[in-house]
C-alpha cells in the first residue's frame, strides 16, 4: 500500500545522512567527552560535542557556553520553567503564559501553581495569537517569567516574538519560547528577539529523537534539575548523548536554503486543492503567520476519528482534535482556546509537512480526503441538503 | 495492523449497513448533539398490525464505533417486532462486533440507546405510553447506567463512580466517587448532564465530584 506520513509535526524521519552521521559515534568513537587532559578518544568526542553545539549556537545567534544538549524539548521546557521559578522564588510567585501551549509546558507550570505560584494563562484570539497588549498588562512586580511558544502545534500559528520579548526585556521579565516546531523553519535570532530561554528538540527537522537544546542566555540563573556531575557548564548532569546531538547537528546542516519554500508550496497545494474540491471546510489557524509545515482544517458535519481511520486505511497518516481521539476524550484544548465549538473541534485534522513529502503525494491525499469526507457526510445526520 | 478495532468493527465501519434517511418514518429518534460529540439519528417503519420493523435506517455524526454499532443494531433489530427490538443491548451489539475497545464504548451506547428512544417514539405516537412518571432515583440510576466509564468501558452505576443521588425540586445532584482532576471528569459530567437533563420534571442537573 501507498503509505504518505503526514504528522511531521509529532516527528520526522530521521534522515540516512544524519543517522550515517550519528553511526561512528556508536561503533568507534564512543568515549565520553573529556577535557583535553584526558585520553585521546574523550579528546576527540569533545571536539565533536564542541562543534556540534557550535552548529547549532550559530543556528539560533547565540553563544557555545549558552547551548545547553538535553533529551529533547519536553526536557528543555522542564529545566527552563522549573529552574526559573526555583531560582527565581525571592523576587516573585508569578507566571504567564498562553492557553495554546504544549502540554510539556502547561504541565510543567500546573507543577508549579500547585507548589504556589500564581498563573496567568493569557487567552488567544480566533487565529490562535496572544496580545501583546494583554501581556503587558499582566506583568506585574511579582512577575517572573513568561513562557509563550514561538508557534502552535496544532495550528502552526507563529506567535509575535519579538515584541513578547521587548516587552519583556522592557519589564525586566525572564522570556522562555518552545521553539520545538519553529526551529529550522523560521529565521530565530534569540538576541534580536531578546529571548532569555529557548527549547528545541532535533527530532522535528529530521533529527534523532531523544535529544534537544536549551539555549539560556548568559546571566540567567537557573536552579538545576538534573544531579551528579559538571556536564554541560554545571547546568545538566549526565553523559553526553554525542551521537545523538552530532546527529542534531548534522540535521541542522542539511536544512536547505530552498526546504521551506519547498514545504509552503506543498501546503498552499493542499489547501487549495481541497478548498476547491470541498466546501464546508474552515481552516483553523490563520492565513498570515503560520508555519509552513502545518495546516489544520475543520470538515464540517464529519467526525475526525472517523476521518483519520478512513485515511490510515488508504496509508495517509494524520491526526485530529476530536474528542473522541484524545485520551481524555475531551476535545483538543488549543482549538477549544480559539473559540471552536465542540462541533468544529470534532471535525478538525491536521496535516504537517516535510521535505520527504511529495506533490504526487499531495494529490493523492487530496484526492482520498476527498473521497472519504464526502462518504462520511453522506451518512451523517447534521448535513444541510445532502 | 494493530489497529483498536476488531475486523468486524473496521469492516462495518468501511462499509456501514442501513444509512441514510427514511421519508415518512413511523417514529424517529436522535440521541448526543453535534454541541457534546457524537450524534445518531435513527429511522423506522413500522408494520401497525404485526408492530414489526420492515424498515430501519441511520446517521451517525461519529467516530468508528458509534457506525459499526449502528450498523449492526439497525441489523439485529430489522424484521424483529418493537417488542423483540426493545431487548436488544449494548452487550448484543458488542457480541456481534468482536468486542470494543473500553474507552470507546461511551460512542456505541448512543447508537444502541438511540433504537430504543424510537422504540419509545414510536409507541408516544400511537398510544401505547402510559402516564408519565415522576423522577426517582430508581430512574435516574437506571438511566446513568448508559453513561460509561471511559476507564474500564463498563458503566458508572456497575463501577461503584456514583455515590449518591438526591432529587429536590427538580433539580438533581449526582453525587461522584471520584476527584475533578479525574482524566474523565468533564466527560463523564457532561454525560451524565445530557443523560437526565431532558426528563420532563427536572429542571436543573448539579455533578458533584469529590471534595468539591
Ligand atoms: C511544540 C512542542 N514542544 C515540545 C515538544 C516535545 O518535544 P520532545 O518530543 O523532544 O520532548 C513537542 C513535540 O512534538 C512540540 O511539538
Amino acid at each position: 500500500m501507498k503509505r504518505v506520513y503526514l504528522d511531521n509535526a509529532a516527528t520526522t524521519l530521521c534522515d540516512k545522512r544524519v543517522v550515517d552521521a550519528m553511526i561512528p559515534f556508536y561503533t568507534d568513537k564512543y568515549a565520553v567527552a573529556s577535557s583535553q587532559f584526558s585520553h585521546s578518544p574523550g579528546i576527540e568526542s569533545k571536539e565533536a560535542l564542541d562543534k556540534a553545539r557550535e552548529t547549532i549556537a550559530n543556528k539560533i545567534g547565540a553563544k557555545l557556553e549558552e547551548v545547553i544538549f538535553t533529551s529533547g524539548a519536553t526536557e528543555s521546557n522542564n529545566m527552563a520553567i522549573k529552574g526559573v521559578a526555583q531560582a527565581n522564588r525571592t523576587k516573585g510567585n508569578h507566571i504567564i503564559t498562553s492557553s495554546v501551549e504544549h502540554r510539556s509546558v502547561r504541565e510543567a507550570i500546573e507543577s508549579l501553581e500547585k507548589e504556589g505560584f500564581r498563573v496567568t494563562k493569557l487567552p488567544v484570539s480566533n487565529e490562535g495569537f496572544i496580545s501583546v497588549d494583554d501581556l503587558k498588562e499582566s506583568i506585574r512586580k511579582e512577575t517572573i517569567l513568561v513562557s509563550i511558544q514561538y508557534a502552535n502545534q496544532e495550528t502552526g500559528t507563529i506567535q509575535d516574538i519579538a515584541s513578547i520579548g521587548s516587552v519583556c526585556n522592557e519589564k525586566s521579565v525572564i522570556f522562555h519560547t518552545d521553539a520545538a516546531l519553529s526551529f529550522g523553519r523560521l529565521p530565530i535570532d534569540v538576541k534580536k528577539e531578546h529571548i532569555d530561554l529557548l527549547s528545541i528538540t532535533a527530532h522535528l527537522i529530521h533529527g534523532p529523537k531523544g535529544v534537544g537544546v536549551l539555549y539560556i542566555r548568559d546571566g540567567i540563573e537557573i536552579v538545576k534539575c538534573m544531579y551528579g556531575g559538571f556536564n554541560e557548564f554545571n547546568k545538566r548532569a549526565g553523559t553526553e548523548n554525542i551521537p545523538g546531538i552530532v546527529g542534531f547537528a548534522k540535521a541542522v546542516e542539511l536544512i536547505g536554503p530552498e526546504e521551506i519554500k519547498y514545504i509552503k508550496k506543498l501546503k498552499k497545494r493542499l489547501y487549495d486543492g481541497i478548498t476547491k474540491r470541498l466546501d464546508a471546510v474552515q481552516l483553523n489557524g490563520t492565513q498570515k503567520e503560520s508555519l509552513p509545515t502545518i495546516l489544520n482544517l475543520t470538515f464540517r458535519f464529519v467526525e475526525g476519528e472517523s476521518v483519520i481511520l478512513h485515511l490510515d486505511m488508504k496509508g495517509i497518516a494524520v491526526i485530529t482534535g476530536s474528542a473522541c481521539f484524545s485520551r481524555s476524550l475531551e476535545p483538543s484544548y488549543v482549538l477549544k482556546a480559539m473559540g471552536l465549538s465542540h462541533e468544529e473541534a470534532h471535525g478538525s485534522i491536521r496535516f504537517s509537512f516535510s521535505r520527504f513529502n511529495t506533490e504526487e503525494e499531495i494529490d493523492y491525499t487530496i484526492d482520498a480526503v476527498y473521497d472519504v469526507v464526502k462518504k462520511l457526510r453522506e451518512i451523517s445526520p447534521i448535513t444541510p441538503n445532502k | 495492523m494493530p489497529l483498536p478495532y476488531s475486523e468486524k468493527v473496521l469492516e462495518y465501519f468501511k462499509h456501514p449497513k442501513n444509512v441514510g434517511k427514511i421519508e415518512n418514518p413511523d417514529a424517529k429518534a436522535k440521541e448526543g448533539s453535534p454541541a457534546c460529540g457524537d450524534m445518531v439519528t435513527l429511522y423506522l417503519k413500522v408494520d401497525e398490525k404485526t408492530k414489526r420493523i420492515t424498515d430501519i435506517k441511520f446517521e451517525s455524526f461519529g467516530c468508528a464505533s458509534n457506525i459499526a454499532t449502528g450498523s449492526i443494531i439497525t441489523e439485529l433489530a430489522k424484521g424483529k417486532t418493537l417488542e423483540e427490538a426493545k431487548k436488544i443491548t449494548w452487550n448484543d451489539a458488542a457480541k456481534e462486533l468482536g468486542g470494543l475497545p473500553p474507552v470507546k464504548v461511551h460512542c456505541s451506547v448512543l447508537a444502541v440507546d438511540v433504537l430504543r428512544a424510537a422504540i419509545e417514539d414510536y409507541e408516544e405516537r400511537h398510544g401505547l405510553i402510559k402516564e408519565r412518571v415522576k423522577t426517582t432515583k430508581e430512574i435516574v440510576f437506571k438511566r446513568l447506567k448508559h453513561v460509561m466509564n471511559p476507564l474500564v468501558g463498563l458503566d458508572i452505576v456497575k463501577t461503584n463512580i456514583v455515590k449518591d443521588i438526591e432529587i429536590e425540586d427538580g433539580t438533581i445532584s449526582v453525587m461522584m466517587d471520584v476527584p475533578r482532576d479525574h482524566q474523565f471528569a468533564n466527560n463523564i459530567e457532561e454525560e451524565v448532564k445530557e443523560r437526565l437533563e431532558h426528563l420532563w420534571d427536572i429542571k436543573k442537573v448539579e455533578v458533584v465530584f469529590e471534595k468539591e
